[in-house]
């Protein structure tokens, strides 16, 4: 009897080890095997966090997306071109210095190419710098604060779209002109273009320790398009490599007058040649006008200041600094392997990617293997600097990233395909479709000398039918793919924000020790700020009136003012003062012309409000900050004009 | 006996580790608070585990209408503590002196172990007593003012020792570095005191 029982139990247990099989089996072949593989990669289960970094430019929005990687979900938006109504930048007193430009206060901007600093070719997380295409401004973002600390506005230039590129030890941000513009701007004849246009190419230094931008020098090329650029690295660092389109310089119908030329060109710029020149007095120093602008986070406030003039160089005063190497039908993507070798151009025109060589350039220098000039400047024989052409079968090359094993990864807008290739062999790999017409693609590290080549994310610039429909505008789409074998397999599709161009990635450990909690309210030192409640107050002088606000869960002081007049300017001037992680306050006021502004703990922000109407009108936080948000509010009391009534407040009376 | 001396004047000198760590720590874990507040108490006051965490306390505090937490000035105890602890260590240390030169009985060793468990236990009610007057004397107009099933007040004294659940948060109370000090020095007197009873007999032998 015993032995039965024992027979029983295994044979139960039996059945159910057979049923749970059973059930596996099922799971596999209603979605596959490789599909469950597939959501096992990209799944990050509730309270886990993403490997990686992946900072996604806005393109038109004018601001950068934050995500995780490989989950594909967006952590946060850093306002930096563009006014933000979330957290009121640019709205808010303190942050409007940051899009004033020379052309005044520019609210908007096309954000393109995001570049994470570097020291000896590699990320290291301090920064991150982007640019703005319209009206063409470079930006500095803090990889702490993940805020925008510093904008400068680029003189000469116009559509600043081969920017905002790094050299590898962060010594230069360098922003290139796609459109040729007379320089300096003058009233002249369009037709006039051919020879008399410049494209000004800006070397912009960057100060180790803080990282501010100082424009060290602006080289005059000739009228070309400046579409894409990349620094050298390591064996070429001291090198920088412009793709060019549009040599015929045309000015009308560029779609047609700009593809006649079979060839445009790769220009070649050795920077530590120009860099000694004007180190020994060489270039003239040019009347200009552009806008610096720098937000200090101690005083949590942002000063512009105009700048007058710009030290320019022309080509010909530095023979040996600049060459131009012939590159196939319009080529968009100029980009350089971790070693520094190659040098990848992609006719977007073409099927063919073709890859200038490094060591082959410097030989042919050497050799003087010279075909021609253009305005003075030695153009390169193209047999002599080719290292090899990537028969790709595929269809408009724009981008090429890599994986640090050796193999590339080049995007192609009209095949909507990511085709993978070996350096060295050019032999095609791999490829996976997109969806769909892909743009950019970014490797995190991709840029730089060591890539993290686990994931591929793939920006598309079409998104159609991948998601629920939303009327004629929708986000764009994205696919992230794993690269770390053989074949690259899609993992995942995600809407971004904007039009993402380019992107950069990095470890998720290079950020998150750095990443800042709250600013230190003993470490405030705007000149509004009040660090202790007590000090709370009202000012009035002439009709202007400072409030010296303070919030801390769940109250303002003070919330009750009276003697404010119609015809006032009214700066509501609020400190934060929690220093509690993730405990903002926000402040908006009815009537309120502006937007609300959000005050990170510890933390000074002002709003102006003029109010117009006789009343007594409440203002609330914004932000739901605690259990008693709901009852964070005040009232302001607004008198006529030719009111008597003194100013008072009060909190709790 | 010299064995059990140096051992007594080392038990008497560990509990001025009182003064470099804190002796008990307290922490206030919450959905919202992934990373737990917490109070580490010392001999001469209170400090916050992480820089702001007393005024984050403090500021969560006044919703339900706690005190805010004590100042040094705010508390005998944060100066008569460290006097005691001082005397006490420097008495023990006298004893081993005087053990190891002039051969003084070991029954002193128990005298100030006895003498200082004495001050220990003082020590935890006084502790103990606080714990309940900051959790119960609460300010009649509180934000919030809660109940038990029962009716009665709700009350958010911290546990002694061990877990407490405090509305949405989880209170833990634990001995820190500094009390484990003061418990390993005390337990070193003992043995003192074992050790060199045993000595003083076999020399009596």
């Amino acid at each position: 009897m015993k032995n039965f029982k024992i027979g029983a139990a295994v044979c139960v247990s039996l059945m159910i080890g057979a049923c749970g099989n059973q059930g596996n089996s099922d799971a596999n072949s209603s979605k596959g095997a490789l599909n469950s593989n597939i959501a096992e990669k990209v799944y990050i289960a509730p309270g886990e966090r993403d490997e990686q970094y992946a900072f996604l430019s806005g393109g038109y929005s004018g601001n950068l997306t934050v995500y995780g990687l490989p989950s594909g979900r967006m952590f946060k938006e850093i306002p930096v071109f563009s006014q933000f109504p979330t957290s009121g930048y640019g709205y808010s007193e303190e942050t409007k210095p940051m899009l004033n430009t020379s052309f005044g206060f520019i609210p908007w901007d096309d954000l393109h190419h995001p570049d994470i600093s570097q020291t000896n070719g590699e990320l290291d997380g301090r920064w991150i710098f982007v640019n703005g295409n319209n009206t063409p401004r470079i930006a500095r973002i803090s990889l702490s604060t993940f805020e925008t600390e510093e904008i400068i506005e680029i003189p000469n230039s116009a559509g600043n779209h081969s920017s905002s590129f790094i050299t590898e030890n962060t010594e230069y941000v360098v922003a290139g002109t796609r459109f040729s513009v007379p320089v300096p701007q003058r009233d002249m004849p369009i037709n006039e273009y051919k020879s008399n246009f410049k494209g000004a190419l800006t070397f912009i230094d960057v100060e180790p320790e803080h990282g501010h931008m100082d424009i060290k020098f602006q080289l005059l090329m000739p009228g070309f398009n400046y579409d894409l650029s990349r620094p050298g690295r390591d064996k070429s660092h001291g090198w920088f490599f412009f793709s060019t389109y549009n040599t015929e310089e045309a000015s009308s119908l560029l779609e047609v007058n700009a593809s006649q030329n079979d060839k445009d060109f790769i220009a070649a710029v050795n920077w530590q040649k120009i860099e000694e020149f004007v180190n020994n007095g060489g270039g003239t120093m040019m009347p200009a006008q552009y806008a610096h602008n720098v937000y200090d986070e101690s005083t949590h406030t942002a000063t512009s200041d105009m700048m007058e003039d710009v030290l320019t160089v022309d080509p010909s005063e530095v023979p040996g600094a600049i060459y131009l190497l012939p590159t196939p039908k319009s080529p968009h993507g100029c980009d350089v392997d971790p070693t520094g070798q190659y040098i990848i151009g992609s006719g977007k025109l073409s099927a063919d990617i073709t890859v200038h060589s490094f060591d082959k350039m410097l030989a042919a220098i050497d050799g003087e293997q010279f075909d021609g000039e253009a305005y003075g400047i030695p153009i390169l024989k193209f047999e002599e600097v080719m290292a090899g052409v990537v028969k790709s079968g595929g269809l408009g090359p724009l981008h090429t990233e890599f994986d640090g094993k050796g193999n590339a990864y080049t995007t192609f807008f009209i095949s909507s395909e990511v085709v993978k290739w070996e350096l060295g062999s050019w032999e095609v790999v791999d490829r996976q479709p997109t969806y769909y017409s892909v743009g950019h693609l970014m490797i995190p590290g991709g840029n730089s000398r060591k890539p993290h080549g686990k994931y591929l994310v793939a920006m598309n610039k079409i998104t159609k039918d991948r998601y629920l429909p939303t009327g004629p505008e929708m986000e764009h789409s994205a696919q992230v793919y794993d690269i770390s074998g053989e074949k690259m397999q899609l993992l995942y599709d995600f809407p971004t924000h904007g039009e993402p161009h380019y992107a950069a990635g990095c470890d998720a450990d290079l950020l998150v020790n750095n990443s800042k909690k709250i600013y230190r309210l003993d470490e405030n030192k705007h000149p509004y700020a009040i660090s202790n409640p007590s000090d709370a107050r009202v000012e009035r002088d002439g009709n202007e009136v400072h409030i010296y606000m303070s919030t801390i869960r769940s109250h303002f002081t003070p919330d009750n003012i009276e003697g404010i007049k119609v015809g006032d300017k009214v700066y509501f001037h609020i400190t934060n003062h929690e220093q509690d992680f993730d405990v903002p306050h926000g402040f908006s006021i009815i009537g309120q012309g502006t937007s609300e502004i959000l005050v990170m703990p510890g933390q000074t922000k002002t709003s102006l409000w003029e109010p117009k109407r006789v009343g007594v009108w409440p203002f609330y936080c914004t932000d739901f900050c605690s259990a008693l948000h709901q009852e964070m509010q005040g009232y302001v009391r607004v008198s006529p004009a030719d009111s008597n009534l003194e100013l008072s407040w009060s909190l709790g009376e | 006996m010299k064995k059990a001396s140096i051992l007594m004047i080392i038990g008497a000198a560990l509990i001025l580790g009182l003064f470099a760590f804190p002796m008990w720590n307290i922490q206030l874990g919450a959905p919202q608070y992934p990373e737990p507040l917490g109070i580490d108490i010392y001999i001469n006051g209170l400090k916050g585990q992480s820089e702001f965490d007393l005024q984050n306390i403090d500021g969560l505090n006044h919703y339900i209408g706690m005190k805010t937490l004590p100042k040094p000035e705010d508390m005998w105890e944060f100066t008569v503590f460290p006097m005691v602890t001082i005397a006490m260590s420097l008495l023990g240390i006298i004893i081993g002196l005087v053990a190891i030169f002039r051969n003084a009985s070991p029954n002193w060793f128990l005298f100030w172990f006895l003498l200082m468990s004495l001050f220990g236990v003082l020590g935890i009610y006084d502790f103990s007593q606080w714990l309940v007057d900051y959790g119960t004397d609460l300010d009649p107009n509180a934000i919030m003012k809660l109940v038990n099933p029962d009716g009665s007040p709700m009350q958010y004294n911290p546990p002694l020792f061990g877990h407490k659940k405090l509305l949405n948060f989880d209170a833990y109370s634990y001995p820190k570095v500094g009390g484990i000090l003061l418990w390993l020095g005390m337990m070193c007197t003992l043995v003192a005191f074992w050790l060199g009873r045993k000595s003083s007999r076999n020399k009596a032998q």
